[in-house]
């Protein structure tokens, strides 16, 4: 038992050295923008840029959006799944997963070819982009709502609400909802987390997101670029924290796993 | 058949299509959202695929996958995704193991698991930056290591933009995404088969080779195919890193679209297909394999 001890603590160290020190140096690289000293000097260019707050609130709107749309199209799906038709779990399991096999690049180039000439052309409307969130956060939101409805005895729970003359409307957002608020929130913080930094969608399709922002900047300056990745990684270390937080003790949270 | 049990429970006699109708109606919403912004899109990549400039039938854009260049880069693609996922799937079982079974303290465990969550969602433009400031040329650790130790990364060999470098940054998101999938999988081996080979006289060498790795070959291989997929799509790192300059298969699309270089969307297309269909394997690899992981881990 000791041996294996040392063995695990070894690995532990390497690993520790392998993710930490890009972190800390990055960390440190982005306060030496002025020469010869260390200081902020970078961190205030970035947050002094109108383009950062502008880009990054466009961003943020997007993610809320996509967040909205995504649990307004999933939630009734997951819950028609379990209730009335569970012959066409696998039928929704599958289309749910799908993004999985359909890279972004693809989604994007599929959904320019064929939205960007009329009937329909949508190329400028920010509604392809949400649309394509949407899709890519499928996954993420599927599980975690399929998790979520797994872990609770979802049946019983809508009969006695109903015989005891619940609505469904009272059912929904009283009875079903909160027992499932764990899945729900960790849905909804991973789909901002993918969201706010995403480039491809959004390099594509030409809108000004915070990632096509952070490429740019990464393009024309030196150091800015370092805090921005410092910014990004809280902001992921964020919203993955808040999922932890608000999953302890609670049955149906999702496990994050990013897709690229 | 279903018909009968309907009469005597005393079930309305609906006409067949109308119940079909019934029970589909509440999934309409998604089937029609996923239809028109996952289901066309990607469809209408296979027919472009298939037609040429003019928007005939022609089977030359396949054909040009064939050439050289093409094929260079959908390998460049395979190697990278290859060597991350085997290196990704070997370091971060380690940890997995190292965490779930290797007698750390359970803080340890809980720290690592977020943290890994962060890192296999911290990957694109970001994450490029930070190996950029950290190993690029004139990154903190290169320039210290040249300061204080007369060790040149670059004269040595090495390169960010390259290849291993490539790898180097890849594996920051893989590596963590292994320790996620693979930690289920490690909390399923049962103490009992470890303390009945033990009785029996079995080594750990002999554990590991005839018990353990058997029940977790399954799971280990899905989960690098995973790992596979996971890199063979990935983008915005490549291109944040490299600036196109890697001639990787999602990199050579995107320049497709933009019309960068000769610009062909049929064969940009056609890159697409092949890149879906290599996918597809891996997701049908996945599932097969994840059938059998189940057997005995569940």
């Amino acid at each position: 038992m000791r041996r294996r001890g040392t063995g695990s603590w070894i690995i532990l160290a390497l690993a520790s050295f392998y993710f930490l020190i890009p972190l800390l140096a990055t960390f440190l690289f982005s306060l030496r923008a002025r020469r010869g000293t260390l200081s902020f000097l970078a961190w205030a260019h970035v947050f002094k840029d109108p383009l950062f707050s502008r880009t990054f609130l466009f961003s943020v709107e997007m993610a809320l959006i996509t967040i909205v749309v995504g649990l307004a199209l999933l939630i009734p799906t997951a819950l028609w799944v379990h209730l009335r038709a569970p012959r066409a779990r696998a039928l929704i399991e599958v289309l749910a997963l799908l993004p999985f096999v359909i890279p972004p690049i693809v989604l994007v180039f599929g959904l320019i070819r064929t939205y960007s000439r009329p009937p329909i052309a949508l190329v400028s409307s920010p509604i392809l982009l949400i649309a394509g969130y949407v899709v890519i956060s499928f996954p993420y939101m599927y599980r975690a709502i399929d998790t979520g409805l797994r872990s609770i005895n979802l049946r019983s729970l809508t009969e006695a609400a109903q015989s005891l003359g619940a609505s469904w409307r009272v059912t929904l957002f009283r009875v079903i909802l909160p027992n499932i608020r764990a899945s729900l929130l960790s849905a909804a913080f991973l789909t901002f987390a993918i969201v706010v930094g995403e480039l491809t969608l959004a390099v594509m399709l030409a809108w000004p997101a915070f990632g096509p922002y952070m490429a740019q900047v990464g393009r024309d300056l030196a150091y800015e670029p370092a805090a921005l990745a410092i910014i990004s990684f809280l902001l992921t270390w964020g919203s993955l924290a808040l999922i932890q937080l608000l999953s302890r003790g609670m049955r149906g949270a999702a496990t994050p796993g990013g897709v690229h | 058949m279903s018909t009968v049990s309907e009469i005597t429970k005393g079930a309305p006699l609906a006409r067949p299509s109308a119940g079909v109708l019934r029970r589909w109606i509440g999934l309409a919403p998604f089937l029609l959202f996923a239809i028109l912004f996952m289901i066309l899109p990607a469809g209408s990549l296979f027919v472009g695929s298939f037609q040429d400039a003019s928007g005939g039938f022609t089977l030359m854009n396949v054909a040009h996958l064939f050439r050289p260049s093409i094929l260079r880069s959908y390998w460049l693609t395979i190697e990278v995704s290859l060597i991350t996922a085997v290196a990704g799937g070997i370091f971060g079982f380690l940890l997995a193991y190292a965490v779930t079974m290797g007698g750390l303290p359970r803080t340890v465990r809980s720290l690592v698991t977020t943290f890994s969550g962060v890192a296999s969602n911290f990957a694109g433009v970001p994450l490029a930056f930070a190996f950029i400031a950290t190993m690029g040329r004139v990154g903190l650790i290169t320039t210290l290591l040249k300061q204080f130790f007369g060790i040149s990364l670059y004269d040595a060999g090495f390169n960010l933009y390259s290849l291993w470098g490539l790898v180097l940054v890849y594996l920051y998101f893989q590596l963590p995404l292994m320790v996620l999938i693979i930690t289920p999988a490690l909390d399923g081996m049962r103490r009992e088969w470890r303390e009945a080979c033990e009785n029996l006289g079995a080594s750990r060498l002999q554990y590991w080779r005839h018990v353990a790795l058997p029940i977790l070959m399954p799971s280990l291989l899905s989960s690098v195919i995973l790992l596979f997929g996971n890199a063979f799509g990935a983008y915005a790192t490549a291109y944040a890193l490299t600036g196109g300059f890697l001639n990787l298969v999602p990199i050579q699309i995107g320049a497709q679209m933009r019309g960068d270089v000769l610009h062909d969307p049929n064969l940009g297309y056609a890159l697409a297909l092949g890149m879906v269909a290599i996918m597809t394997l891996c997701i049908l690899g996945y599932t097969a394999l994840q059938k059998r992981a189940s057997r005995w881990l569940s």
